[in-house]
């Protein structure tokens, strides 16, 4: 209770701050809105009665969207490698690097094949595409007015797919330092095609039912981060801990490598967040600005919090805090204005260190703490696009709790219920499955010596 | 004979050896340890989870030397290695019964 007690203390500076300063935003808003509202463009959202959108390619448009998408990929590897194999023992980091890298490989394959199809193809139920798009057939250079009227259709696809590639990715810090290589390839396979392309599809697709219900998720908070969160957490605890987890020293073996790949991922999601706005102009600086500064804040807030708490500002706590907070702003990216940036980035940093230190009072053991990341975080970032959206941002978007409209609030705790119930129950079959064909942990020999030499016969150091 | 052999922090090792320079010492072996004494490590901390790291990097000195220099030693040591705060180390005497060098064959006292 002590322990509790202090950082409710320590938290409770930072949550005021990040209040009122949410508050003060509204009035900032309010006052700066409407020069900001005439240009947003309305992309994610093409109103199907107004006016039909003429299809045009728009080389600005295409340029930002092509430059994203390979800013997307560099988030992937090597941000997201770099930060997680920094994070594992020396033994583990070539292993940890691979997944991510590999998984690059074999989703970029399986979203040209069938993923893209499935998760975007035209809709059937409102549960899933078709496979009317298997191997892109028809999806050419002409722009796919549904999704973006502005740039070639395969520009789009291609955007897409880095966020496919992503999203398994983060997942790996869940089960890392423990899961064979050969059943890695086939759960990220499954999951990418049962977890990910349905997701995908209820959320983004036109026809999608989440998509119906009117939740917002500008760049992903919900099909990205809740479901890899969700994910992580059923893979914690399907594959169990690491040998000696808690006793041995499972310290991070180079922290420079990890605050590296933090601030590569912290790069490469402007092309994640500003890209999601599928054109270059006002939504995309929009969500840029308040990309960073949502960043920024919930570096600063985990800082200050572990310091208050534990007595030292640690540079895990900040490059993990940054890490959050843009978990946090993913989904309200195209929809909140800055002040409303810096409550959501304070809100991640205080939010997610109190799950990193709940972790290990619930013993299951989330190697890289990808549930208390990026699924609190995208949680929180969910539920507070409820309470900070506005129109006067986007008016392609909704209001949310702040504006006058508590129903939206509502409509995203639906959305976050839908994927985490979804992932997580989704995961663990996929799991359970696989295990029963293969198996999913490496010996306990093979544990021991490190998954560079048991898995792929090389070292990270020699 | 004597073999004093000091363990003391890292960064006194030039001091040290320096010091022992001075007073006529000619040579000595210089190893890199870990260990731990009544100051006990210290503490890591990676979101949230604590480590404690028992075994302290430390540098072990070797120094033979013959019967009349083993005080000047100790006291030359002692002076050079001292922070004045824990963890400074120690330095252990023990009896060296035999000394040869190799490329003369040449035994005892003169061999050090």
């Amino acid at each position: 209770m002590n322990r509790l007690t202090r950082i409710m203390t320590a938290m409770l500076p930072v949550l005021a701050c990040a209040i009122l300063i949410g508050v003060t935003g509204l009035y900032a808003q309010e006052a700066g809105a409407p020069a900001s509202a005439v240009t947003a463009p309305l992309v994610q959202e093409a109103a199907p009665a107004a006016v039909p959108v003429q299809p045009k390619i728009d080389t600005g448009d295409t340029t930002w969207l092509l430059v994203s998408t390979a800013m997307v990929l560099a988030m992937t590897a090597p941000g997201l490698a770099l930060f997680y194999a920094g994070m594992v023992r020396s033994k583990n980091s070539l292993s940890t690097i691979m997944q991510s890298f590999i998984i690059l490989c074999l989703i970029s394959l399986q979203w040209v094949l069938w993923g893209y199809s499935l998760a975007f193809g035209p809709d059937k139920g409102h549960l899933i595409g078709g496979f009317e798009w298997f191997g892109l057939n028809g999806v050419g250079l002409e722009p796919n007015v549904d999704y973006a009227a502005t740039v070639p259709h395969q520009a789009f696809m291609i955007f897409q797919m880095m966020f496919a590639v992503i999203t398994p990715a983060l997942m790996t810090g869940a089960f890392a330092e423990r899961m064979k290589f050969g059943s890695f390839l086939v759960f990220t396979l499954l999951w990418a095609t049962f977890i990910y392309d349905p997701l995908a599809h209820w959320i983004w697709a036109v026809g999608g039912w989440v998509r119906n219900l009117g939740a917002l998720d500008f760049a992903g908070g919900t099909v990205v981060h809740i479901s890899s969160g969700a994910a992580a957490l059923a893979c914690a605890i399907v594959l169990k801990r690491r040998l000696g987890y808690g006793k041995e020293h499972m310290a991070p073996h180079n922290l420079p490598m990890t605050v590296l790949g933090a601030s590569l991922l912290w790069f490469g999601w402007f092309g994640f967040n500003a890209g999601s706005a599928v054109a270059s102009g006002a939504l995309a600086t929009s969500a840029f600005v308040v990309t960073n500064t949502a960043a920024a804040a919930a570096a600063l807030a985990w800082m200050v919090v572990e310091w208050l708490y534990r007595g030292k500002p640690t540079v895990l706590g900040a490059a993990s805090g940054a890490v959050a907070g843009l978990v946090a702003i993913t989904p309200a990216s195209g929809f909140v204005g800055p002040m409303a940036s810096i409550a959501i980035g304070l809100g991640a940093g205080v939010l997610c260190y109190g799950a990193v230190l709940w972790k290990s009072r619930l013993g299951y053991d989330d190697a890289l703490d990808v549930v208390g990341i990026h699924g609190v975080g995208g949680i929180w970032g969910a539920l507070a696009t409820g309470l900070f959206a506005s129109k006067a941002i986007n008016a392609a978007g909704a209001d949310g709790l702040f504006y006058g409209n508590p129903a939206q609030l509502g409509i995203q705790a639906m959305a976050v219920l839908i994927s985490v119930v979804f992932s997580f129950v989704g995961t663990f079959v996929i799991l359970k499955l696989v295990d029963g064909l293969m198996g999913l942990r490496v010996s306990e020999e093979e544990e021991r010596m490190g998954l560079d030499l048991s898995q792929h016969e090389e070292r990270s150091y020699s | 004979m004597k073999m004093i052999e000091a363990i003391v922090k890292p960064f006194k090792l030039d001091e040290v050896k320096d010091a022992l320079l001075e007073i006529g010492v000619q040579g000595m072996t210089v190893s890199e340890v870990k260990g731990f004494g009544r100051q006990k490590g210290h503490k890591e901390t990676y979101r949230g989870q604590e480590y404690t790291i028992e075994f302290v990097p430390k540098v072990k000195i070797e120094v033979a030397v013959t019967d009349a220099q083993v005080s000047r030693v100790i006291e030359t040591i002692t002076r050079a290695a001292k922070t004045g705060s824990i963890g400074d180390g120690k330095i252990f005497v023990r009896d060296l019964t035999e000394a040869v060098r190799i490329r003369t064959g040449e035994t005892g006292e003169i061999a050090l």
